[in-house]
């Protein structure tokens, strides 16, 4: 286990797989009927949905007095759970695009799983800013439509600026996603038996041919969505943080803000891709597709990003001394030692301490103390969005107008809820798509590309 | 089986550098229309094809200019042209704040139409009639199998020799693919037709939905329909299902003194007058008398306004009888009115109307001077 040797590059698949191996093992989930266990997992987390659901339906017939939010922390839950939500939602883009155009292989195995959860992360994302309205079905006001009041949304608010980025993060991530699932499902066609599968196979599959004339083009247009969906994922959690940079409150006007979120959702993404695979890999048997080595190098990145986070503490509280200014040197020291001190000092331990454990190569290659540690971390994550939104707003500059937030159990519920959807949508994916790119992995695997000198002697 | 037409030939391969070195010589010997099958990307096959690099980046740069430009249009159209507002003193074509939003439009239209022109345009997809559908030859080469196929369309082609042609490679398997014979397009079908219908049906309606009624909202009227009894409207609160309500019996309004004379033609015994002509007061009374009752009476009391010569004339202030009148009649006559002209209580309030009636006592005065005011006026006042 420590003897690797990290200066050849570790095998993107191991156990020496054939190609039809490959193909077996991720598309068994979806040839064989579900078994008791999923159908209690699904259990499980749909009944998390549904308290969720229920709350949200209280909320819906009482109004958003049912929550915690107050003046003069007007945000409290709603937006801890959104900017929460859209940073797990990080990792995806930044394991398919970002490291695509590293050409990082290892990303073969996990991308297909991570781009999912991109689009499952910024649903549950997306459901909180439009509650949080309180009159979610006006919501279709955001878009700049020719509406009966004459009426255009506010093109520089942060806000409106936030809408088009999510959206267009959903929809490019989307996209990119079934882009990568075509070839798939053309292989799924080809290979199931049942002829309900195989129609709905041929109709997502578009009737691809895997023709090396359309391969050429499909790279092609790999390469060109990877290289806009880069700066996407950064611009989106950017402009998330300029809803806080944006406006003059101290603690969030603040220029390093987009960087420092920008860490923290590639930290928190990370994370929960890593808590989620523990599981996929283990359950469908995936343990050479997913390798112990993928795991490692994704807590590298971790370990990476939140000391990023970290830095980013640090020079906050820098930067409020260094400013002079007597509101900025308040919050801070109000943040740390405050009433709110204790999910300051949650965050900084989940997120800077204990992912140092990963300095050892062996606590970093062992399952079980991976699987705390990300858990921590994504804790640890949520803890932060809950700090700047709270502990920034109840106490800004008017110490007439301070007070206290404390979230209600309608708010936990919603919390909770967002969770079942998301751990629902991800346990309904495993059955009813491949978890892992079939013909990504096909291509890194051992043998499946041409030794070019082997055909200048053959020829 | 010999009336079926052959779309092409195929040889089937298990080692990517096998079909790399045989697509180099189908390249050599000149066929065109032909393609090599294989379950992912084989690195250096499009060279060994000779084929040209993908022009979709192309299309990706004009779609991404256009979103570029199309949202910086139509935000200046909107912020600066159709509904001009300035924002947090902004200028009406802030153009760092528009940064951010038009990313994100040239990040979307740059993606979705490489992909949708890649598919539709590029590929002609989605073709899941295509002849190589459902053959042994698709399902190998979607598993771990490359395969080559020759096309009956290429000039060269000839059934014989392509076939001696593939098995001088080496494969592992030969065979012939040939068109369907019947082409069916699960597009004209009935069932697919209802399917566009209904959907077409039901995103209308659903559109017409959400923007008339779901996102309907009252236009801002919230200060003029507010929830009270206004006094016209009903209400159920009380009785007799009036908003207004009438005062209690006996309510005098404030400063109202009764005027018991109403209607009497003259009751001059009771009246006197109790202002003292003083300058101020006469100022006063020249002042309503110029705005009420000259536009009749005329500037100095003689009946000769504008009015002059229609029926009934108004009456000169300067005749015997009207000299007689007692102060007291005439404030009557002003209060109560008299043959067409109306009542001016309610114009004209009690002290000013003794002032009128101590200002029409000078006008007739000045009308009928003796010698002695004469004198009284020229010693000096």
């Amino acid at each position: 286990m420590s003897n690797v040797d990290y200066s050849v590059e570790a095998a993107p698949v191991q156990g020496r797989l054939s190609l039809a191996q490959i193909e077996e093992l991720v598309a068994k989930p979806l040839d064989t009927k579900p078994d008791k266990k999923f159908y209690i997992a699904l259990a499980v987390s749909s009944s998390i949905l549904g308290i969720g659901a229920i709350c949200l339906l209280i909320t819906f017939l009482n109004g958003v007095g049912m929550w915690g939010n107050n003046q003069p922390v007007s945000w409290g839950f709603p937006i801890v759970n959104f900017v929460f939500w859209v940073g797990i939602g990080h990792a995806g883009t930044l394991i398919s695009a970002i490291l695509f155009l590293l050409r990082q292989k290892w990303r073969t195995g996990i991308a297909r799983f991570a781009e999912a959860m991109t689009i499952f992360a910024v649903i549950c994302a997306g459901i909180f800013p439009v509650i949080h309205t309180g009159r979610p079905w006006l919501a279709g006001y955001l878009m700049p439509y020719p509406n009966q009041h004459g009426l255009w949304v506010n093109f520089t608010s942060p806000l409106v600026w936030d809408v088009f980025a999510v959206s267009v993060y959903f929809t490019v991530s989307l996209v990119f996603w079934y882009t990568g699932l075509i070839p798939d499902f053309a292989t799924l066609r080809d290979r199931t038996t049942s002829k309900i599968k195989k129609s709905i196979y041929s109709i997502f599959s578009l009737g691809w041919r895997h023709s090396t004339r359309h391969w050429l083009h499909y790279e092609k247009a790999y390469v060109i969505l990877a290289g806009f969906a880069t700066p996407l994922v950064l611009s989106v959690h950017t402009i998330v943080s300029f809803d806080f940079a944006v406006s003059i409150m101290p603690g969030w006007h603040t220029t390093i803000f987009p960087p420092y979120f920008v860490a923290g959702a590639i930290f928190s993404g990370f994370a929960m891709v890593v808590t989620v695979l523990i599981f996929v890999r283990k359950i469908f048997d995936l343990q050479n597709i997913i390798t112990i080595d993928h795991l490692e190098k994704m807590n590298k990145v971790i370990m990476a990003t939140g000391m990023m986070v970290g830095y980013a503490y640090g020079m906050e509280f820098f930067m409020a001394w260094y400013s002079g200014v007597q509101f900025e040197q308040f919050v801070f020291i109000n943040r740390a030692f405050g009433p709110y001190a204790w999910a300051y000092w949650i965050m900084v331990s989940c997120n800077v301490f204990i992912p140092q454990l990963f300095w050892f190569k062996k606590l970093r290659r062992s399952i079980p103390v991976m699987l705390v540690i990300v858990i921590f971390v994504n804790i640890g994550m949520w803890f932060e969005r809950f700090v700047i939104v709270v502990t920034s707003l109840h106490r800004d500059f008017l110490p007439s107008s301070w007070g206290m937030y404390a979230p209600t159990l309608y708010d936990a519920g919603i919390l909770l809820g967002s969770f079942g959807l998301f751990f629902t949508l991800v346990i309904l994916f495993t059955k009813s798509l491949p978890v892992v790119s079939i013909s990504e992995v096909k291509a890194v695997a051992d043998g499946a590309q041409p030794s070019h000198h082997g055909v200048d002697n053959h020829g | 089986m010999a009336d079926k037409k052959i779309y092409g030939v195929s040889a089937l391969f298990n080692n990517p550098d096998t079909i790399t070195s045989a697509a180099k010589k189908v390249k050599e010997a000149g066929f065109t229309k032909w393609d090599v099958h294989s379950p992912y990307p084989l690195h250096g096959m499009e060279k060994a094809m000779g084929l040209k690099p993908s022009m979709l980046g192309i299309v990706t740069l004009i779609c991404g200019l256009s979103g570029t430009a199309i949202a910086l249009f139509f935000m200046w159209w909107t912020m600066s042209v159709d509904y001009p507002m300035v924002i947090g003193g902004k200028p009406f074509f802030a153009l760092p704040a528009f940064i951010p939003v038009t990313f994100e439009v040239t990040v979307i239209l740059a993606t979705v139409s490489t992909v949708v022109a890649m598919f539709a345009l590029f590929f002609q997809l989605p073709r899941n009639e295509f002849p190589l559908h459902d053959t042994d030859y698709m399902k190998k080469v979607s598993c771990d199998h490359f395969g080559i196929l020759i096309e009956s369309d290429d000039p060269k082609f000839d059934e014989e020799s392509v076939l001696g042609l593939l098995k001088s490679f080496d494969p592992i398997q030969t065979g012939i693919v040939y068109h369907r014979e019947k082409v069916t397009y699960p597009i004209f079908e009935p069932k697919f037709l209802t399917f566009l219908a209904g959907t077409a049906i039901v995103v209308s309606l659903g559109t017409y939905l959400t923007l008339n009624k779901l996102l309907f909202l009252d236009p801002f009227n919230w200060m003029m329909e507010q929830d009270k009894i206004i006094p016209q409207s009903r209400t159920e609160i009380f009785a007799d299902q009036r908003g207004m309500r009438v005062p209690v019996e006996g309510t005098v309004a404030r400063g109202f003194i009764p005027y018991p004379f109403m209607g009497e033609t003259n009751p001059t015994e009771v009246l006197s007058n109790p202002y003292v002509p003083t300058e101020k007061n006469l100022a006063l009374g020249e002042i309503k008398f110029l705005t009420y009752c000259s536009p009749c009476h005329g500037n100095y009391g003689d009946g000769d306004s504008r009015l002059r010569g229609q029926f009934p004339n108004p009456p000169t202030l300067h005749s015997n009888r009207a000299r007689d009148f007692s102060d007291g009649w005439i404030y009557h006559i002003i209060t109560n009115g008299q043959n067409v002209m109306p009542s001016y209580a309610s114009q004209i309030t009690r002290e000013e109307r003794w002032a009128i009636v101590n200002y029409i006592r000078v006008l007739q005065r000045a009308k009928n001077a003796t010698d002695s005011d004469l004198e009284f006026v020229r010693a000096g006042k």
